[in-house]
């Protein structure tokens, strides 16, 4: 799995310490280009993680190598497949297109308005004029989990929520911190790419779910793959893209952490954040966190306990690499011109 | 934003246009002839300060280089949300002149590699009936916008539409007014209104 993530390069995922120094040298020649760049355009402190992005294009090239292949194979057996990607198909645009109404509900939330929640309103208000972007609806949920998430299928459509417990735990500037990442998620446009980076174990999954009832027909086709085939594929498909779909996670909120920091100017505040409510997290009862455990794929920090969870199957990045992140940025931005 | 971008999980950085800023003394004029409204002579600069040394000495010099004129000295101040405004005081008639510092503050900042952290210019305007009206500059959209206070007792945060609007059409001629209503940002006790 390493190798085929770090895109050729010796980079563990979840190794800090040497995906950092990759990184290093990397951006040291990225900024060398920024810097001939500046002479004729604007001066940006941001600085590009081109390792990132390119184990991101790695993990998504290979989601859809895996793609075209099944699809071939399973068009290759004729009709009865059309007819499970189809309704594959629309689950996944009807889980993308209804994920914001999906989530809010499962989470019991409301909309706050401007007048019950001035000071959160403002500080959303504030931000999309920062990021020049559309200001989401803005909701509110009743439970001490500390942890926010947005959803919607556009940034035209999106909410961001954040629960009551986080509210009550950490600052103003540390929440500024948590609804720039959220915000970041909704400019990236995240929830419409994990919900296609999903599609392939929705489908594989089906496949294998209702291997016995599509299997009865096989006989009907005559030539083309026996069914046993497609059915340990769907299986290896299913796993595979079950994990790719994780390390797929774990980029996207690293990419968010970075464009949440830059939009603050205060990476150091989100660090903060996410150390206070990972901290209080782990102090959660396990019995709570289970029934919300489809929805941790949006939140901030995941609501799972302790570090005991394999952290290739993790959701989010392991709170260490997220901290060194911010503190690279953290220098950056403090460094003279 | 586009495909690739989503693709990448980043934003477009704007590129911003500062020289639309010297359209502001047309638009005075406007101002003046066409709604009664005259220039207080402050104006303000809205940023989020980062955190870190760098952004702190391009901040002081900017502060220098502004106050070396031997004018009123340029206010700084923090609001609620954590925003810095710094405030630049001029003669009321010299409009030219604080729109002039405006774009030096905003300049700095872009040059030091900044620009990202710019929200808004704003240049105050005063009726002799004692209505109030910012002539608001969104940094990232490169656009204008009028944000008037109702006038009332009370901190009541309301704003008067019907004024807002109608400034709208007397300088959709002399600047580019933004279009998108939901982008005019309240900017409720902005420095310099």
């Amino acid at each position: 799995m390493t190798d085929l993530l770090a895109w050729g390069h010796p980079v563990p995922i979840g190794d800090g310490n040497k995906s950092v120094h990759w990184c290093v040298l990397v951006d040291t020649a990225g900024e060398a280009a920024a810097a001939r760049e500046t002479i004729s355009q604007v001066a940006s402190r941001f600085i590009k993680d081109r390792g990132l992005s390119a184990r991101m294009t790695g993990v998504m090239a290979l989601m859809a190598v895996l793609y075209l292949g099944f699809m071939a194979l399973l068009i290759s057996r004729g009709v009865s497949s059309v007819v499970v990607i189809v309704v594959a198909g629309g689950f996944a645009v009807g889980q993308w297109y209804f994920s914001d109404k999906v989530a809010l509900a499962a989470m019991r939330a409301r909309e706050v308005s401007p007048q019950q929640a001035p000071e959160l309103h403002g500080m959303i208000d504030r931000l999309v004029a920062m990021a020049d972007m559309p200001k989401p609806r803005v909701y509110v949920a009743d439970m001490d989990m500390p942890n926010a998430f947005a959803t919607g299928r556009s940034p035209q459509h999106s909410a961001v929520c954040v629960t009551t417990g986080i509210l009550r735990r950490i600052d103003a500037e540390e929440l500024e911190g948590v609804l720039a990442h959220e915000l970041s998620h909704v400019a990236h446009r995240d929830v419409a790419v994990m919900t296609i980076a999903s599609f392939l174990g929705v489908l594989a999954g089906l496949i294998t779910r209702w291997g016995l009832v599509f299997g009865g027909d096989r006989n009907n086709n005559g030539g083309g793959v026996p069914f046993l085939v497609i059915w340990l594929v769907s299986i290896a498909v299913a796993a595979i893209s079950f994990v790719l779909t994780r390390v797929l996670s774990r980029y996207r909120e690293l990419c968010a952490d970075r464009s949440g920091a830059y939009l603050t100017g205060k990476p150091s505040e989100l660090a903060s954040a996410l150390t206070k409510i990972s901290g209080e997290m782990a102090r959660i009862p396990t019995r709570d966190l289970r029934s919300h455990d489809s929805m941790n794929a949006f939140f901030i920090a995941p609501a799972l306990k302790g570090a005991s969870l394999n952290s290739l199957l993790a959701t989010h990045p392991p709170l260490e690499q997220r901290l060194d992140q911010l503190a690279k940025i953290s220098a950056e931005l403090g460094r003279p011109m | 934003m586009g495909l690739l971008d989503a693709i990448m999980g980043r934003r477009k950085q704007v590129r911003p246009n500062l020289d639309a800023l010297f359209a502001v003394p047309t638009a005075a004029l406007t101002l003046r002839t066409a709604a009664g409204f005259e220039p207080t002579g402050v104006g303000s600069v809205c940023y989020r300060a980062t955190e870190g040394a760098a952004f702190a000495d391009v901040q002081g010099d900017v502060q220098r280089l502004l106050d070396a004129d031997g004018g009123p000295k340029v206010e700084k101040s923090v609001d609620d949300f954590g925003f810095t405004w710094l405030v630049c005081r001029h003669d009321a008639a010299d409009v030219s002149g604080l729109v002039t510092e405006l774009h030096a503050v905003n300049r700095a900042l872009e040059d030091s590699g900044f620009g990202q952290q710019l929200l808004c210019s704003l240049v105050g305007f005063e009726h002799e009936d004692g209505r109030r009206l910012g002539l608001v500059y969104l940094y990232k959209r490169g656009t204008f916008y009028p944000f008037a206070p109702a006038a009332g007792p009370g901190p009541s945060q309301q704003r008067d539409n019907a004024l807002e609007l109608q400034i709208r059409g007397t300088l959709a001629g002399d600047l580019q007014v933004e279009s998108d209503l939901s982008r005019w940002l309240a900017i409720w006790g902005a420095p310099g209104l």
